[in-house]
């Protein structure tokens, strides 16, 4: 018979209407002050996932979004808990209208998704795992940021890209352990 | 755990999905202790056809359904996906999916199975008996011409 | 232009409130139930659930109860409810030769496998108004019925014809179709996209677009192939299980018209479909969408366009929804005040300049 393993059948939120529209409001916090860092709760996603990603792939994607799992995330446990909490299509890279993973494993992001002209939100969301999350680093300026704010990036040069293709291009999350950080394509980010 | 078949519990899962929620809870008053996985769910699933019945799918419409899932004390793991919004029917029919995976199945199965396969049955017989009254028996009549 | 305007809270409380009393009406009269409505107003119920895309019957009473029986009012109700719910997941096709058929019908074959069932239809009915159900009729009383055994399949009709390659082929895909609730519509609409829009269109609107089609304006001559009313089970992948299951079943109306075609430039003589399909019981709805959706496919078919309105798919598919259209259309009578301002000025000064002209010719 095949049945999930009995650990991806926990870790969903167990409260989903409060808790999915308390994280909502954080992720959308997020992306409307790029840079700011939020805190979320509520999923306990299998490793190699933190917190964070659990949490916004349970409010984000669904049975009608295609999800690509990038390195390390694509693993039998992350498949079976994505299966039965989210039920979301694993996809390629190429399809995705999210992506989860490491900066490393989600190289190139060249070939995300960006959108098309007349529907410019036909584009992908990168969930970005890294170590830490800290307002320290390139300075980010543009709209939701009052004058500039600053925070730890993996890189400049593939933001900058992202920003010039502006109003095409792909959105970022960044998750570490509990914490959130958005970095829509409509952000500057200084050179360095 | 017994292990069965997924052609097995495909069977149990439609006649618990259909079966009448106050007749289940007739049959079954008291769920088994267990831990619950997956709260009851109200949702949607679209519901699609196909074009001139086996062409291309299309979406025809949305219809409600509800989900839970449960885990038993001895381990065994119950789904349900049941048409509507009755919340203690998707609970109940999540529990009786994982009580026919233990060593009560037989049990289960004579008490709360069987009896809703065999009312499914007798409902169906009786619908196809009053649209079998109303089967059209054409008679040709003579005609003086037909020489 | 609108403008954000305060007040009236008093007396849009009072409006509510007098509405709700007018819902209930006499309440020396006993108040309809859910149940009641469900039994009893079944194709009301049917109509409010196609329309408002969402199969599920006591939601449907609900809203009929709660819209006093305004089924327009009513489906909006249930289009607004469904937008709350979570999408848990796109069905397998159903598969209506498994129907457990309440009525089946074929004007093209008298005799055909399974036969002509007739079903609790109102053909045949005298149309004239039975006062016994006024008197409050007693209950149509238990009948010796034949013994049947229900049958696993019903094969449709247009399957005999395409054995004899009389008929256009229809080749099962299954890629996922477009959908109209998550996606904007986007035209040239494919026959999935279109067959959607018209299953929760308007009745009225569909019957009248199918019904010019009769009169000559995109003629089709159309023959209903079969027509069948009954249950379907509706099979869902379980991606936890990682196999499908049968999570309920739901009343379906099909209708597949056989239409007469001579050829054209690019299909050789043959017949060609239209179909309809919808949610509860509802054959003229049915009928009426196979014939719009076969008018709908003059292009594909290299048929002429004559300017129909039920060829134009546009002119069909944007204006077969009663929810966007009464939307637009009833929002005329909420404030315009400046609108209406500014167009007041427009001809006040139109209407000084005219006069000035007037006035200096004279």
């Amino acid at each position: 018979m095949i049945t999930a393993p009995a650990d991806a059948l926990e870790g969903g939120f167990s409260e989903a209407p409060l808790q999915s529209a308390r994280a909502f409001r954080e992720i959308l916090e997020a992306m409307a002050r790029p840079g700011t860092i939020r805190r979320v709760q509520g999923a306990r996603p299998p490793e190699p996932l933190s917190v964070a990603a659990g949490v916004a792939l349970l409010v984000l994607t669904d049975p009608t979004t295609r999800l690509h799992l990038a390195g390390a995330a694509d693993c039998p446990a992350v498949r079976d808990w994505v299966a039965f909490h989210i039920g979301a299509p694993l996809t390629a890279a190429e399809d995705a209208d999210f992506a989860v993973g490491t900066w490393d494993a989600l190289q190139p992001v060249t070939r995300f998704r960006i959108g098309q002209p007349d529907y410019p939100d036909r584009s992908a969301t990168l969930i970005v795992e890294v170590d830490r999350l800290v307002n320290h680093g390139p300075a980010l300026t543009g709209p939701g940021i009052e004058t500039a704010t600053w925070l730890i990036l993996p890189e400049t040069a593939a933001f900058r890209a992202n920003r010039a293709l502006f109003p095409l291009g792909f959105d970022t999350i960044f998750t570490a352990g509990d914490r959130i950080a958005g970095l829509p394509r409509s952000t500057r980010v200084e050179a360095i | 755990m017994t292990d069965a078949s997924p052609i097995a519990r495909k069977a149990w899962m439609a006649t618990l999905a259909k079966a009448p929620p106050a007749r289940l809870a007739a049959l079954l008053p008291y769920l088994p202790p267990h831990h619950v996985l997956r709260q009851p769910e109200i949702g949607a699933v679209m519901v699609r056809g196909r074009v001139g019945a086996t062409g291309a799918a299309f979406n025809l419409g949305e219809m409600t359904v509800t989900r839970a899932s449960v885990r038993l004390e001895t381990g065994e793991v119950g789904h349900a996906w049941v048409q509507g919004r009755d919340k203690a029917h998707a609970l109940r029919a999540a529990a009786v999916d994982a009580l026919l995976q233990t060593g009560a199945a037989d049990d289960i199965a004579a008490r709360v199975l069987h009896p809703l396969q065999s009312e499914a049955d007798t409902a169906r017989a009786f619908r196809a008996a009053k649209a079998a009254a109303t089967k059209v028996d054409f008679f040709t009549m003579v005609r003086g011409e037909d020489k | 232009m609108y403008v954000a305007v305060k007040g009236g809270e008093r007396a849009i409380d009072n409006a509510h409130q007098w509405l709700a009393e007018e819902r209930r009406g006499d309440p020396t009269v006993p108040e309809l139930t859910i149940p009641q409505i469900r039994e009893q107003m079944a194709l009301a119920v049917n109509r409010v659930m196609a329309e408002g895309s969402l199969y599920d019957p006591d939601l449907a009473a609900l809203a009929i109860k709660q819209a006093r029986g305004d089924l327009i009012e009513a489906v909006f109700l249930i289009r607004a409810y469904r937008t709350t719910l979570p999408r848990l997941a796109g069905s397998r096709p159903v598969d209506t030769g498994a129907m457990a058929v309440d009525r089946r019908i074929s004007a093209t074959f008298k005799d055909l496998p399974g036969g002509q069932v007739l079903g609790p239809t109102f053909d045949y009915t005298h149309r004239l108004l039975d006062f016994t159900l006024m008197a409050e009729g007693e209950a149509p009383q238990q009948r010796n019925l034949p013994d049947a055994t229900p049958a696993d399949r019903i094969p449709h009709v247009t399957s005999f014809l395409n054995r004899d390659g009389l008929i256009e082929p229809v080749d099962p895909s299954d890629i996922a179709p477009p959908d109209l609730t998550r996606e904007p519509m986007e035209l040239p609409a494919n026959r999935p996209l279109r067959l959607q829009a018209l299953a929760r269109g308007d009745e009225g609107f569909v019957l009248s677009m199918a019904y010019s089609t009769q009169r000559g304006y995109g003629r089709t001559h159309a023959f209903v192939g079969e027509l069948r009313i009954g249950t379907v089970a509706v099979e869902v992948d379980i991606p936890e299980l990682g196999f499908a299951v049968e999570i309920g079943e739901i009343e379906l109306t099909e209708c597949e018209t056989v239409n007469q075609f001579k050829g054209s430039r690019t299909e050789p003589p043959q017949f060609t479909r239209g179909y309809g399909l919808v949610m509860g019981q509802s054959e003229r709805k049915a009928i009426a969408m196979s014939l719009v959706d076969r008018a709908l496919r003059w292009q594909e078919l290299g048929e002429d366009f004559t300017g129909a309105p039920a060829q134009d798919e546009e002119f069909v598919l944007m204006h077969c929804d009663n929810i966007q259209a009464t939307g637009f259309l009833e929002h005329i009578k909420l404030p315009h005040y400046v609108d209406f301002q500014a167009e007041l000025e427009l001809v006040r000064k139109l209407r000084a300049e005219a006069m000035a002209l007037q006035e200096a010719a004279e």
